[in-house]
């Protein structure tokens, strides 16, 4: 105890006993030692630490051990033939490896835009976005999956109509994206000061509206014309990746966006000001100052994401429809695995979940000390 | 470089932080902005840095209209009251941040960082982080941080505003001398009237995000232009009394007033600095107000005397020096006679 109050403290802080002892208790300090008041007998000590233990050894390291003796019983090779052997299992991992980087990329972006709206400006509703990042965690998975059945699904909101032609929105969603990124780009090269700004850049507003309208009828036509997508196919987000990556991505959405926030706050404007008084653009000021400050931060939200992307269970699982071998991600293979009574296959894939919950863990103890955070998780 | 402010008015919702403002600095010279919280001083330190935007009015650096131009395209250096170094950058890096931006080759770079290194006597910490300095250290890579790209014009935010006495004390020398070293234009904010009058060549006094008088720190002190002004600067005794016929009268002091000479009495406030006042223990004709010694504080190079009047039994802080009041050998309960050699007058309700 006396070594994580010294871990915790900075300066000006009051070191808290862990236990009030009143002095006038008596303890079987040997005489010439010096005991300081407010430090606890030995006893007490060992008794707590010693309950800890017992609680965490039962709950938690029996059924890490559990996990992989179990999936290891039937021998090494028994191990790996569950693993790889097995076609449903095989793809089961690579759906895993697939969703999640997608989900979590996502959600880096969300949550660095939001972190950085939210932290550095005020705009009529501020709160309500901040509130709204926060809804994942509130909301049952279950619930928020069932929820992108009811917009996506057959019997949804945009069932039918993606059902009938849903590939015809993908020439708009590309073109709109790729619109969004060349004005971005071209925005990023224009020369800041008005001055310096010739020619072309001069009309630079309506070069973009002007341009990006242009811009993205072409690509629509050139998309319809090549006939790149299939017509009057049913896109399907339900019961398809989509729809896995969709449920993922908003489980997981407030862990960036919510270790970011305070840090941000916490380090201010100031050196963000700094920045643009000596000359830097908004994009060298984000690269060379912004996120250096928030770097741990940023990398303990991701680690987060991840993980918790990794074991999602109950809205994939509404999403998915538990299609073996082509909408089943680990967790869902595990549960499928055991339903079937195939203990060993189950443990197996289990076992590589647990691997990676320790190397989780492990990042983040190493994080500790750089993410004031981390220590309170 | 001149800065010229006009008519620049800013308000935070219901708040008016600047109220028509308007400025003039002159090339090369270091203004202070001297003014209670609240008084705009910050704010407008920040639009002439360009940090924030103006509602209304102009801001020209050198004749040139540059109010729509961002921090980044006006030649300014800001320095800010708690230091803003990057700390995730060395010494070294943060004074180079400037130049590296504006991508200037290396070796430009590396000379000016150590030339400014040498300047702010810190040759040796090149590499250390912001962590490992002490507050005047950090605030003395700020300024050199802000100067690296020779800015046309320095701007300090409150810049000594969260160090202790004695190293305030020493880098406001620095300051006014690294001042008349490099001759750039500088205006700088503070609530703490000494360092203004110590630094400044001139002083621009604000109150509720207007300015209420601009001179040199002997004229503002001397000369004060309203009741605020004098009351701001130092300490002052205020007297409420009339003036009429080209004297100012209270409880039976009198003193001449020529700017008043109308015959109609009317109510004024009179202001008398506590080194103004004179004590004598004979009344000295009709000229004086009859007060009670409370308390005598004998610290610094002035005695400082606490009085109480016997009419109204309004306190007086008076000052007096060592020899005079030796002269006097004061003592609490002492009765004593009031005046003053020097007072302003201002009538109330007039400006």
């Amino acid at each position: 105890m006396p070594a994580e109050a010294a871990v915790g403290q900075l300066d000006g802080d009051v070191v808290a006993p862990a236990l009030a002892i009143p002095t006038g208790r008596s303890t079987k300090a040997p005489p010439g030692t010096r005991r300081r008041s407010q430090e606890d007998p030995a006893w007490v000590r060992w008794s707590l630490t010693g309950i800890a233990l017992l609680a965490v050894g039962l709950l938690v390291g029996v059924p890490l051990v559990n996990v992989f003796y179990e999936a290891l019983q039937d021998g090494v090779g028994a191990y790996f033939n569950n693993l790889f052997g097995d076609p449903d299992t095989r793809s089961s991992i690579f759906l895993t490896a697939t969703v999640v980087p997608i989900a979590v990329v996502a959600n880096i972006v969300f949550g660095v835009a939001a972190a950085w709206a939210i932290a550095r400006f005020s705009f009529p509703g501020r709160t309500l976005l901040t509130a709204l990042i926060d809804l994942p965690f509130s909301v049952s998975p279950v619930v928020a999956g069932l929820m992108f059945v009811l917009i996506f699904g057959l019997q949804g909101y945009l069932g039918a109509f993606l059902r009938r032609d849903g590939y015809s929105i993908m020439p708009y969603l590309i073109s709109f994206v790729a619109v969004t990124i060349a004005a971005a780009i071209y925005l990023l090269l224009r020369p800041s000061s008005p001055k310096a700004r010739h020619g072309h850049w001069k009309h630079s507003t309506w070069v973009i509206v002007g341009g990006g309208l242009v811009l993205f009828a072409v690509l629509v036509l050139v998309q319809q014309r090549l006939g790149i997508w299939p017509r009057n196919a049913s896109l399907k987000i339900i019961f398809n990746t989509p729809g896995l990556v969709l449920a993922t991505a908003f489980v997981t959405f407030p862990f960036v966006a919510r270790e970011l926030i305070p840090v941000m706050e916490s380090v201010g404007p100031d050196e963000e000001l700094a920045a643009i008084s000596l000359g830097a653009s908004g994009w060298r000021m984000f690269w060379t100052v912004t996120v250096p400050n928030v770097k741990w931060s940023l990398v303990y939200g991701i680690i987060l994401c991840n993980a918790r992307a990794i074991g999602e269970f109950g809205a994939v699982y509404v999403v998915s429809g538990h299609i073996a071998g082509q909408t089943d991600t680990m967790p869902l293979r595990i549960e499928k695995l055991f339903q079937e009574y195939n203990l060993p296959g189950s443990f197996a894939v289990s076992s590589v979940l647990m691997m990676m919950a320790l190397v989780t863990l492990v990042a983040k103890s190493k994080l500790e000390t750089k993410v004031p955070s981390a220590r309170a998780r | 470089m001149s800065i010229s402010i006009k008519n620049v008015s800013k308000t935070y919702g219901s708040f008016k932080a600047l109220d028509d403002v308007s400025l003039e600095v002159p090339d090369g010279k270091l203004l202070a902005l001297l003014g209670p919280s609240g008084s705009g001083k910050t704010t407008l330190l920040r639009v002439i840095a360009g940090l924030e935007v103006a509602d209304s009015g102009t801001v020209l650096h050198d004749g040139e209209d540059i109010t729509d131009q961002s921090a980044r395209d006006r030649k300014v250096g800001f320095v800010f009251q708690h230091y803003a170094l990057f700390r995730h950058m060395t010494v070294a890096e943060n004074i180079g941040y400037g130049l590296r931006v504006r991508k200037a080759p290396k070796e430009k770079i590396q000379k000016r960082v150590d030339e400014l290194l040498k300047l702010i006597r810190l040759d040796s910490l090149g590499t250390r982080y912001p962590a490992q300095l002490s507050g005047g250290q950090r605030q003395r890579v700020a300024l050199a941080r802000a100067l690296a790209s020779e800015p046309k014009v320095l701007l300090l935010d409150e810049p000594f505003g969260a160090l202790d006495a004695k190293v305030r004390a020493e880098l406001r020398q620095w300051l006014r001398k690294l001042h008349e070293e490099i001759q750039v234009t500088s205006v700088f904010v503070t609530h703490d009237q000494e360092e203004a009058f110590e630094v400044a060549d001139q002083v621009v006094v604000m109150n509720r995000g207007k300015i209420e008088q601009v001179g040199t720190p002997a004229e503002v002190f001397e000369h004060p232009a309203n009741p605020f002004v004098i009351d701001f600067l130092g300490n002052v005794n205020v007297f409420h009394g009339r003036v009429e016929s080209g004297k100012a009268v209270v409880s039976g002091l009198e003193v001449p007033y020529p700017n008043y000479t109308q015959e109609e009495s009317q109510s004024a406030s009179v202001y008398v600095r506590p080194h103004e006042l004179l004590i004598r223990h004979q009344r000295n004709g009709d000229t004086s107000i009859g007060a009670k010694v409370l308390h005598v504080n004998p610290a610094g190079s002035r005695i400082k005397v606490e009085l109480q009047t016997v009419d109204s039994e309004q306190l007086i802080n008076a000052e007096l020096t060592t020899e005079k009041f030796d002269e006097l050998s004061l003592k609490p309960g002492e009765l004593v006679y009031v005046s003053a050699s020097r007072v302003r007058v201002f009538p109330d309700g007039a400006v």
